[in-house]
């Protein structure tokens, strides 16, 4: 029997030749991400148990990332900050992204991804339930606690239970007002919020290997709403192509055997997908986007590790541009490498930046911002009874912030077209 | 398929496999009941399907230190305050997890459904939730990050049953838990439940959590706390 990529990470991780679903082994970890919600409590319990002047276990495989609540008025958040900046003077860390600095970048997942953190055949794991968006590099990656990220600062390594794999293939070519975004809701849908918990979601076939590494981040970040522990996406030529401008360290590729074993496996007919929304209040909650066009909305969001990378702005566009929108629309680019891409990037003659303007969007700093609500001076985050259509990756109660919001999870295509008319929107209606 | 969350395993690696020197922990297993809460006891709060981590600490609140203990008592105040008020303390609903002023929750044990935990890997989830009293929770199952946060953190003990306790029991209900014997008794009711068994995760949860576990396999040396 052969083994799948995420058994050959593994296993390889653990000194072993062969490791089996459920087996528990300890692994070497290669990167180690946290950021300013988590840091703090990690280096708390760090030096509790490790003693007030240990040293991490190797200081070029942690990586900081403050991302979350990084614009705000809240001394605590600040004060957060300020501990992050503090143990990362102490460790002499190389890799740390300072707010306020040139060298901040943004949302995690898609910075560790361009500053050249994610490699092929690596594991990584990061205090962010959404890590597992780095598998798109054909890596290992998920998200654990503070006190699993403190205990592998002080020795490197973690226990992992071997997840089982599921596989999700799909065969011949997407349509082209379908984004990974519809892809993810339409199988977190057939799953269940539950339908991975504790396995591998692992992508393949040609029309996900068609997808750029944004659209594949896009997929594999949403695991985590199907209970997933990891996803995954063997390295191509698209993958080397975009490692090789942001880093000359040396990986390994691994991939699935061809007798591998798998819990379970599904073929989709790519042709076939629709647009798709998650209504309120869980991602698994799917409708067809065309069925909910009796749904008003008051404002539509474009951001987040999600929905907020280039490729999602290039689409908005899209739509947007020459238009004005008839709701609230904020756009929030996930890093400031986004943020640049919106202002060299051209669209019939205008800059990303200047179509979302001149369509009469509100643009915020490259961070978390409201996907997850925060300080009450968030930007974007919702205080009343809202109804958002948005990119982002949940919508809990009170995910954006307050409780009696709703929120409609959608592509960045849906999106756009809905802020256009003021209800949710087939993207169709308007790119045709 | 099943959705079925399968309790988790726990094998120390054999020396001389995989990296270190692990063995298993030189404890036994009465020795180490000693260090654990043999019978929990109090009152429940029943909640439903898909409890996640913003209902259980919405992510304004993140912003507390947990290393403080007068700013720790934060996220007691906090807990379980993203649930809707229809969802709090079920099957009634409406019923305060934590009361208006307080920082702690009358609340012993909370009884889940499936799902519970899942969303953020926030460790502040069950910290807010031990912070505010609670000792165990039940559910009929996971997510996985909450499940290992609260193991290796060493929270308290999240036990499964394959019963149908959330339906049986209501808000107030007072239950006993008999961790040796993996049974729950609601007193109110009279009625009794299993617990499925902790699997090899126990090792970690009678260690008191990773740590602890760790220094006992010699992983870490014990000089290093």
């Amino acid at each position: 029997m052969g083994m799948t990529i995420t058994e050959k990470i593994l296993a390889a991780h653990a000194g072993k030749d062969k490791v089996q679903p459920s087996e528990n082994i300890w692994v070497d970890v290669d990167v180690l991400m946290t950021h300013d919600v988590c840091g703090p409590g990690t280096i708390g319990i760090f030096k509790e148990q490790f003693g007030k002047n240990a040293k991490v276990f190797d200081r070029e495989k942690v990586v900081i990332i403050p991302d979350h609540y990084i614009f705000t008025e809240d001394k605590h958040a600040n004060r957060n900050i300020d501990i992050l900046r503090e143990f990362v003077s102490e460790q002499d860390l190389p890799y740390y992204y300072d707010v306020g600095t040139e060298n901040y970048k943004g949302v995690c997942h898609l910075a560790l991804a361009q500053e050249g953190h994610n490699r092929p055949g690596e594991v990584l794991f990061g205090t962010d339930s959404h890590t597992c968006t780095s598998g798109a590099f054909g890596m290992f990656s998920t998200g654990i606690g503070n006190t699993d990220a403190a205990f592998i600062l002080g020795t490197g390594k973690l226990w992992v239970k071997v997840p089982e794999s599921m596989r999700f293939e799909f065969t011949g070519e997407f349509p082209d007002y379908i984004m990974a975004k519809d892809i993810i809701l339409q199988v977190i849908g057939d799953i269940g919020v539950d339908g991975a918990t504790y396995r591998t979601m692992e992508w393949t076939g040609e029309a996900i290997m068609d997808f750029s590494m944004e659209e594949r981040m896009t997929l594999c970040n949403m695991a985590i709403e199907g209970g997933g522990k990891n996803a995954i996406i063997e390295a191509d030529d698209v993958t080397f192509e975009y490692v090789k401008k942001r880093t000359d360290k040396p990986y390994t590729v691994y991939k699935s055997d061809p007798d591998a074993n798998y819990y379970f496996k599904k073929t989709y007919d790519a042709s076939t997908m629709e647009p798709v929304v998650a209504k309120p209040h869980s991602p698994d909650n799917k409708a067809l986007v065309k069925e909910c066009s009796d749904v008003k909305i008051n404002r539509s969001y474009i951001g987040s590790c999600t929905g907020g990378k280039y490729t999602d702005f290039l689409a908005a566009a899209k739509l947007l541009n020459g238009k004005k929108v008839a709701v609230d629309t904020f756009i929030v680019p996930a890093t400031t490498e986004v943020l640049k891409d919106l202002e060299r990037e051209t669209l019939e003659g205008k800059t990303l930046m200047e179509v979302f303007k001149d369509a009469g969007c509100e643009i915020g700093d490259a961070s978390c911002a409201a996907c997850l609500g925060g300080p009450k001076d968030t930007f974007g985050r919702t205080h009343g009874t809202e109804v958002v259509v948005s990119t982002t990756n949940r919508n809990f109660p009170g995910r954006m912030g307050s409780k009696q919001s709703e929120v409609y999870l959608a592509s960045p295509y849906t999106a756009a077209a809905s802020a256009l008319t003021g209800h949710i929107t087939d993207p169709r209606e308007i790119l045709n | 398929m099943s959705h079925r969350l399968h309790p988790l395993p726990w094998r120390p690696v054999r020396p001389g496999t995989g990296i270190g020197q692990l063995r298993k922990p030189n404890i036994t297993f009465t020795d180490t009941l000693k260090n654990m809460k043999q019978i929990i006891e109090g009152k429940a709060y029943v909640l439903g399907n898909d409890i996640d981590t913003d209902q259980i600490i919405p992510a304004e609140h993140l912003v507390y230190s947990l290393s403080d203990p007068e700013e720790k008592k934060n996220y007691g105040k906090f807990a379980l305050s993203g649930v809707p008020a229809d969802g709090a303390g079920l099957p009634d609903g409406n019923n305060a997890f934590i009361n208006e002023g307080s920082f702690d929750s009358e609340f012993t044990i909370i009884v889940g459904g499936k799902n519970f935990g899942c969303g953020s890997s926030r460790e502040h989830a069950p910290a807010c939730l031990k912070i505010a009293g609670i000792q165990a929770v039940v559910a009929e199952s996971y997510a996985r990050i909450f499940y290992r946060n609260s193991v290796d953190g060493g929270f308290f003990i999240p036990f499964e049953t394959p019963d149908k306790l959330g339906e049986e029991t209501r808000t107030g209900d007072k239950l006993i838990i008999d961790v040796e014997k993996e049974n729950l008794i609601n007193e109110t009711t009279g009625k009794s439940y299993s617990l499925s068994s902790l699997g090899e995760v126990i090792e970690i949860i009678r260690a008191g959590n990773i740590f602890e576990y760790a220094r006992q396999s010699g992983l870490i040396p014990s000089s290093e706390a």
